[in-house]
């Protein structure tokens, strides 16, 4: 990298992804908009400009089944209680819902577990490729990273949306698929050797490294995913009286700090 | 209202704020205690801001230094310029005429970054922790930031970190900002800084970066990781503020529009219009 990187750029962005010529005509990815990507829903446009590609019905059909089964309309659900406390402070829709898609990013659920899982299943997929059994694998990584992600849930041991998602699965013929198997496999083994429940997102990353997702494709598909669970949570907040949402009296702040001092001179 | 409901279950759990209430409602507050002290009867008085930014952050009252420091660099970060990936996301929220709030939002979103970011400078300060004023420390941590990396939403880097992947040269400004900081911290790293930043340069081959800077100014005030991601996001917001109202008020007109300069390599080609003529338009 140098300083010839900034000036080759200064006036000008070469492009595979597209352009607006605008009274004319839009191009995503070497495709023309109006003309040819306008028929998808979308749905499969999301994905397409996501990934590049086209999925099979099949495929759309458990991608957005994942979306529809995880939105959650309840305001105890953290990005959701984010978008409520936009409605009850009225702030505007749109801050509302990007400050709950935000906080998706999060550490213990959304974002960040999905990359993790979709890694941990490459790895394990590979790994038997190269010899290794499932089990070592596992062991192996419980020794390096004191967890496997996507099994043990925080606040529940059973994920009611597995049972729909694998009857769904099953229905669309994506049974077979080799990590959807090893999300399974790996469930079975942590269940007998640690009682470890399986989140839904052990049972959809396997789905979704059948379809060969990057870790950036994958979190770029889900992003906007809570959004419909969200809203009516933030509606809600806005139609009732303005601050009344779990409002937080002095007391229930439970201070845990030093005693009351005065400021030094 | 109710005045004697029954004791609400929800609570939050802190060591840093208490609210002591009216008598007559449990929802207003008549002192308001930061770690201990009354903010409106005695901070308001007695402290400086930045001297209750650290308290707020760190527990306790800062030394003088520490204050002043902190208020230094919050000078050097007030404003990135229009130049900055942070303030052009606010500028383009700006002349468009986006609520206020959506250019700060804007503003945070991309200068949470890693390059040139609040990661990059929440990356440095652990570094800090690990290789303090070991050269040899630093040259491994260069060469390898990403060491035990795993799978995340932050992306392995591309450069290393606290320098500028694409710098000819040292700004001025980084230097003026480093000697200054330098010369009023009592900690030890941005006088490290300042005495290794010729080895440092000749040995990464590209000039330091403002990240570095401010991470050392924030590890020498004894600042977490992430307390120093945070503060250095709010401290960069006044310039985004500043700038993406001046160009609401210039208008979008102008503003670039970065059109002609867009290259489109795989175009399919031009098709005509549907013919409309028969809405008689």
């Amino acid at each position: 990298m140098s300083i010839d990187d900034l000036v080759s750029h200064e006036s000008h962005w070469p492009t595979r992804m597209g352009k607006a010529f605008l009274c004319e005509r839009v191009v995503m990815r070497g495709r023309d908009l109006h003309q040819d990507l306008a028929r998808m829903d979308w749905f499969r446009l999301h994905l397409f400009s996501v990934t590049g590609r086209e999925f099979s019905n099949a495929q759309v059909e458990i991608l957005n089944f994942m979306w529809v089964v995880t939105s959650y309309p309840d305001p105890s659900i953290w990005p959701n209680l984010v978008a409520a406390l936009g409605g009850t402070a009225r702030s505007t829709p749109s801050m509302s819902l990007v400050a709950g898609i935000s906080v998706s990013e999060a550490a213990i659920y959304g974002r960040r577990p999905e990359r993790k899982v979709l890694d941990f299943f490459y790895r394990l997929s590979s790994a038997i490729d190269q010899g290794s059994s499932l089990e070592a694998f596992i062991e192996q990584e419980i020794k390096i990273r004191k967890i496997v992600c996507g099994y043990g849930r925080p606040l529940a041991k059973l994920d009611e949306r597995i049972p729909y998602t694998l009857e769904k699965v099953e229905a669309l013929g994506l049974q077979h698929g080799r990590h959807f198997r090893l999300a399974l496999d790996v469930y079975r083994y942590l269940k007998k050797t640690r009682g470890l429940s399986m989140n839904i997102a052990a049972v959809n990353t396997g789905l979704i490294a059948d379809m060969g997702f990057t870790p950036e494709q994958y979190q770029l598909f889900l992003t906007p995913c809570f959004i419909s669970g969200m809203i009516p949570c933030y509606i809600e907040a806005k139609e009732k009286q303005e601050g009344a949402f779990f409002p937080v009296r002095c007391e229930n702040i439970v201070y845990q700090g030093p005693p009351s001092r005065k400021w030094p001179a | 209202m109710e005045r004697n409901p029954p004791k609400p279950a929800f609570t939050y759990t802190t060591g840093i704020w208490q609210d002591i209430p009216h008598d007559d409602d449990p929802f207003a507050p008549a002192i308001s205690r930061c770690f201990g002290f009354d903010v409106h009867g005695d901070l308001l008085k007695n402290a400086g801001w930045f001297e209750y930014l650290l308290l707020l952050f760190k527990g306790e009252p800062p030394a003088h230094w520490q204050a002043r420091l902190l208020e230094k660099v919050a000078m050097v970060l007030t404003n990135p310029g229009p130049r900055d990936a942070s303030v052009r996301a606010a500028m383009a929220g700006g002349t468009g005429g986006s609520p206020d709030a959506t250019v700060l939002i804007a503003a945070l979103g991309i200068g949470a970054g890693q390059q040139g970011g609040a990661h990059e400078v929440e990356t440095l300060v652990n570094a800090w922790s690990h290789c303090d004023t070991e050269l040899t420390a630093w040259q491994a941590f260069f060469e390898n930031p990403d060491k035990d990396y795993v799978e995340d939403v932050w992306a392995p880097y591309e450069h290393a970190p606290g320098f500028a992947p694409h710098g000819a040269r040292c700004a001025a400004t980084i230097i003026h900002s480093l000697e200054y900081l330098a010369s009023i911290s009592q900690g030890h790293r941005l006088t490290w800084l300042q005495a290794q930043r010729p080895t440092l340069e000749k040995l990464q081959q590209k000039p330091l970066a403002m990240p570095a800077v401010i991470a050392a100014a924030f590890a020498d005030l004894g600042l977490a990781p992430s307390q120093a991601s945070m503060l250095f996001l709010i401290l960069r917001l006044p310039g985004a503020a500043a700038h993406a109202l001046e160009q609401r008020a210039l208008g979008w007109k102008a503003s670039p529009f970065y059109a002609p300069g867009i290259e489109l390599q795989d175009d399919p080609g031009a098709h005509p219009l549907p013919d409309i003529s028969r809405f008689d338009l």
